[in-house]
């Protein structure tokens, strides 16, 4: 919403005057309304070669037929994509990569809820200890922690299921995700909550009809931070999950770059099956990612 | 799911006051029964690991040879500082790695975000291409840029076409090559998250101020070095720091891609870290070496804060 209100007013965002924008003296205009027009377009196109080329580079791949040199994928085949979806088992693993981001979103967004209310709504004697934990975890690193990781799990026969990658996702994703939800709470005014209340509904009731609606944009960036990121993970499930159909997206991709002779066709349609997912999350999200940010992160 | 039903519980309890009425008065409990499920699992999953791992980091432990477990006091760190060359290679390129990245990816992600901030026609679809590769997974990224970068049918064959360049030119097996190939790979998707971050602060800058300075008579570069940047400080430290971090700690990347490769030379500390606990079984030595790793992070963050003055006066 602010995002919209911002481009709305950004061409008549003006000197205070605003009731007759057409007839503003000229030497009031903003300074960015006389930037040329290509000290936009020619930085911003150059730019977008570099980010589009490599993802034309992965579709050209996936589509044209093996051993062609061509740069246009003409005539389109899907021998690749149904190879590496039966024979490389990319159906087994996108299901359970599924599995594993959906669960990672639902955990993770369940228990940062939880979490953030408390730091947004109480003053108890643990809190400030609890948020430097919170603020300490971001220095430590997942990657580094393999072994003992590995250790726990095999301690709670988790090894091979995929609810210890869905754990150990979940855990990493915590702390940001509870510090991100309590300040977005705090930008609810705490009494829009009291009044609920006198109308005779207790916390849970009042923080669900009248919190929860208003945490929309920050719960959607949240949440599909999680996602994204249980998604594209791969050393949890690389280290925890042996069994190949418990595998999932990312350590398929990886065992195709790591094969000796790399199969550039198979390899290019497995990164768009691993893209596909990621890319709708993302168009979904794109206009509240910005308003989800400048609400929580930045603000602090 | 049955996990998360379980972790979903806490919220319930104030269904209890219904009984007393007055809900407005807090529950003491309450606000640990909330954190309860989150502290609970970092305590489990965070706060455990690390602390056996600094237990390990005091033991010779490797369980293919179970003959020389026991208590090492600093064996372990000795070696590191004194006997393994590998250990200070891997560390000065994570600096260099870390140093490059991070400051590029500013760079680039603060110029685009004050681009995409501009109003223009096709700004909505110029955010969402030049945004998209911020998504994309280490491994992809690796998968994409080998693609890009292999000798037969990368990118190289088609300038050597147009005659740029040799044939067979492989950027990532040439130890000459590689670091800048893996800086670029690894720039294409990093950029973007600066840009998003900063995007976002940028959009709270008071316009009042540009207003002023315009009446003032300012230029379009002393506004951005007086109003802009100052605003955009404690974003530019704390993002810096957070990627700094990252950048630090992700192997996805440089696993996939170059796999530490060729001849070692890409191999930061967490990679050798990872390879000495997965590869060579040596858990007492990798967990020491993440000591050091902590250490080093901790207190170089410590210093950055510091200098930087995070959070002073901004003015």
């Amino acid at each position: 919403m602010i995002t919209k209100d911002a481009e709305k007013a950004a061409p008549v965002r003006l000197a205070p005057a605003v009731e007759e924008p057409a007839q503003r003296p000229r030497k009031f205009r903003r300074a960015w309304d006389e930037i040329p027009r290509w000290q936009i377009y020619l930085p911003l196109s150059i730019y977008l070669v570099f980010t589009l080329v490599p993802f034309y580079w992965i579709l050209l791949f996936a589509l044209r037929k093996p051993g062609s040199t061509s740069l246009v994928p003409w005539p389109i085949t899907f021998e690749h994509f149904e190879k590496v979806w039966n024979e490389r088992s990319f159906g087994t693993y996108f299901q359970n990569s599924v599995l594993v981001g959906v669960a990672t979103l639902v955990m993770t967004t369940l228990v940062a809820l939880a979490g953030g209310y408390a730091l947004a709504r109480f003053d108890f004697k643990i809190k400030n200890a609890f948020m430097l934990a919170l603020l300490c975890s971001q220095f430590v690193p997942g990657a580094l922690l393999l072994v003992p990781l590995f250790q726990i799990f095999a301690e709670l026969q988790m090894i091979n299921s995929l609810g210890s990658v869905i754990l150990a996702e979940t855990v990493f994703q915590l702390p940001l995700s509870i510090i991100l939800i309590s300040n977005f709470i705090k930008n609810v005014p705490y009494s829009l909550e009291e009044a609920a209340w006198v109308d005779g509904c207790n916390r849970f009731t009042a923080f669900r009809v009248v919190v929860l609606p208003l945490l929309r944009p920050g719960l959607i960036a949240v949440g599909s931070f999680a996602f994204v990121h249980s998604w594209n993970h791969f050393l949890f499930a690389l280290m925890f999950l042996s069994n190949q159909d418990k595998q999932t997206i990312p350590v398929g991709l990886n065992t195709l770059l790591s094969a000796d002779s790399v199969d550039l066709g198979a390899l290019a349609a497995g990164g768009i099956i691993a893209a596909v997912p990621v890319v709708i999350v993302f168009a979904f999200i794109q206009k509240w990612l910005i308003t989800g940010f400048s609400a929580g992160a930045v603000k602090g | 799911m049955a996990q998360a039903a379980a972790v979903a519980k806490p919220p319930a309890p104030p269904r209890r006051s219904r009984a007393r009425r007055r809900v407005s008065a807090t529950p003491r409990r309450l606000p640990y029964l909330l954190i309860a499920p989150a502290a609970l699992l970092m305590l489990g999953f965070i706060a455990y690991p690390v602390i056996s791992v600094f237990y390990y980091s005091l033991q010779h432990y490797n369980p293919t040879k179970p003959w020389r477990n026991g208590f090492a006091g600093f064996d372990n760190f000795v070696h590191a500082f004194t006997e393994d060359p590998l250990f200070w290679d891997t560390l000065v390129f994570s600096a260099k790695w870390v140093l490059v990245e991070v400051s590029l990816q500013l760079l680039f992600g603060l110029a685009l975000a004050l681009i995409v901030n501009q109003t223009f026609v096709g700004r909505a679809v110029g955010r969402a291409m030049v945004f998209s590769p911020w998504a994309v997974s280490g491994v992809l990224t690796s998968a994409i840029w080998v693609l890009l970068y292999n000798s037969q049918t990368g990118i190289t064959r088609y300038l050597a076409d147009m005659g740029i360049g040799e044939y067979g030119t492989s950027w990532l097996s040439d130890t000459s090559t590689v670091f800048s190939a893996a800086v670029v790979a690894d720039l294409w998707r990093g950029v973007p998250f600066f840009a998003i971050l900063i995007l976002a602060d940028l959009q709270s800058v008071s316009k009042d101020l540009y207003e002023a300075a315009e009446v003032d008579g300012a230029s379009r570069v002393r506004q951005f070095l007086h109003i802009t940047l100052p605003h955009l400080k404690d974003a530019i430290i704390l993002s810096t720091l957070l990627r700094a971090v990252w950048e630090f700690n992700n192997v996805d990347l440089l696993y996939t891609l170059t796999g530490g490769g060729p001849a070692g030379e890409t191999t930061t500390l967490p990679l050798y870290i990872a390879n000495t606990s997965v590869d060579a079984h040596n858990f007492g030595y990798a967990s020491a070496l993440t000591t050091v790793a902590f250490v080093i992070l901790l207190f170089c963050s410590m210093v950055y804060l510091r200098l930087s003055k995070f959070g002073g006066e901004s003015k």
